[in-house]
């Protein structure tokens, strides 16, 4: 068989999987980009011992656990606190003042994962002095990885990392005011937890759920083909204040989406956009 | 069959430690225009300086150059620089970015960009190996030699550090061992220059 009919085959067994997948248990995952999808399909396939897309269909189809496996395989990125310093740094020099305008705060981290991101934005915002008035709802498709976030324990060796990356986002105290030892690992203040809602959600089927002053989805919809971009950049703008913030990975932008005229530009270089009004 | 001028689409090109200086050393032997994209995987530090490797090769070696972003189209003419800390992923004529853990240590990872690349385009590729130390990115030129690309590996005695052009020799799977000035001429005559 040539390497190109196995490559048609192979697409034709992916297809079939998404759609099965999404039938049967609702997660649709049909636009995400294929490459990186296509590596995280076969990465289960072979801890599952199988041979082919086609027994992992089967095997997902008939097993929830199996198919509980593999939605930590679609879902888990592997992040980090203060993750790009340089963006908490402009958030915190561009962002925070048109935040102190308001009384109350409600801020959306979509794609949250396992929380560091959650964290490092509720550490900064209590140095601002903004965190009382604030409400994170942290969300992510995945139950499983939000039962960690809410844990809040990361590994004592990334304490390091983190203490640099803080530091360099302008962090004015001392990183380790923030954590302690315990349960083998370094477990964030949980007090940062109280004003954070870890809940369930999905971009891709799942509708808005409040109105925002700030959207952080930040590495999240690299994993989805533009069409789903698009999408999700509208179910933002519908989910911002007028001149709510809009917070995305420093190589993600909106010059691609057909709704780049509703935003305006306030760090080119760390995109973060701010909704004009109607 | 592997391709031939005129039958290139895309030019990937991976290095690591010794690679930036090596990868320019081959742009400005390639005459301007290029005829297809080219995309530059190298192995940098998360702080290097954003648009320092684009301006070196806009200035030394005369071809446009970007940093890629999410869902960047690759264009003929430019050489496309993946971004530190960012995995490319080649998807037909476009890249999608990635941050899933780092492959052989490394984000990006010369194997990804080399493999997707040889999926997406199975005919028309060629894959440079130059300088750097580890692995990264035999297995990519393994890849693209299966999918029947053009493979290309620095000559290890003249490379800054031999270790990656030397595991993907080792694999079997590199057409042509060649000095940095042999490999930018063989692409000048299959990419470069003015239409003919």
């Amino acid at each position: 068989m040539s390497g190109r009919e196995e490559a048609d085959r192979e697409a034709t067994e992916i297809s079939l999987l998404l759609e099965g997948v999404h039938q049967h248990y609702g997660f649709d995952f049909r636009q995400y980009a294929r490459a990186s999808l296509r590596r995280r399909l076969w990465r289960r396939v072979y801890a599952e011992n199988l041979r082919t897309i086609s027994g992992l269909q089967e095997l997902v189809l008939h097993d929830r656990a199996a198919m509980e496996r593999l939605l930590l395989d679609m879902s888990i990125s592997v992040t980090s606190m203060f993750r790009d310093p340089g963006f908490f740094a402009a958030f915190r020099q561009h962002v925070v003042p048109v935040l102190r305008t308001y009384p109350f705060l409600r801020i959306w981290n979509a794609g949250c994962s396992t929380g560091e991101e959650t964290y490092s934005l509720a550490i900064l915002l209590r140095e601002v002095g903004l965190y009382d008035r604030t409400r994170i709802y942290a969300t992510d498709i995945n139950e499983s990885v939000l039962v960690s976030a809410a844990e809040g324990i990361y590994p004592v060796a990334k304490m390091q990392e983190y203490t640099e990356n803080y530091l360099a986002a302008g962090g004015t105290r001392s990183f380790s005011d923030y954590y302690r030892a315990a349960y083998g690992g370094a477990q964030i203040d949980r007090s940062l937890r109280d004003n954070v809602v870890f809940a369930a959600h999905n971009l891709v089927s799942d509708r808005s759920f409040n109105e925002f002053h700030v959207i952080i989805c930040r590495n999240v919809m690299i994993y989805f083909d533009r069409a789903l971009q698009d999408r999700v950049h509208e179910l933002f703008l519908e989910s911002l204040s007028p001149f709510g913030v809009l917070a995305l990975g420093r190589k993600e932008t909106l010059a691609h989406s057909p709704h780049t005229a509703r935003f305006d530009v306030v760090d080119e270089h760390e995109r973060i956009y701010r909704k004009r009004p109607s | 069959m592997t391709p031939r001028e005129g039958e290139v689409g895309l030019v990937a090109i991976g290095g690591s430690w010794g690679g930036v200086d090596a990868s320019v050393r081959v742009l400005r032997e390639i005459p301007a225009p290029l005829h297809v994209p080219v995309l530059l995987v190298l192995h940098r530090s998360r702080t290097s300086e954003r648009s320092l490797l684009e301006r070196v090769i806009e200035r030394d070696c005369g071809h446009p150059a970007r940093e890629l972003g999410d869902k960047d189209e690759l264009t003929a003419g430019t050489v496309h620089i993946a971004p530190p800390d960012y995995h490319v992923l080649v998807e037909g004529g476009s890249v999608s970015l990635s941050v899933d853990d780092p492959v052989n240590h490394s984000r990006p990872s010369v194997d990804l960009a080399f493999e997707t690349a040889a999926e997406s385009h199975v005919e028309g590729l060629v894959a440079v190996l130059l300088s750097g130390l580890g692995r990264d990115g035999a297995v990519g030129i393994a890849a693209v030699h299966a999918r029947g690309g053009l493979t290309m590996a620095q000559d290890p005695d003249e490379a800054e550090r031999p270790d990656m052009p030397l595991a993907a020799i080792e694999t079997g799977c590199v057409h042509e061992v060649a000095t940095l000035a042999r490999i930018g001429a063989r692409l000048g005559e299959l990419v470069g220059g003015p239409p003919r």
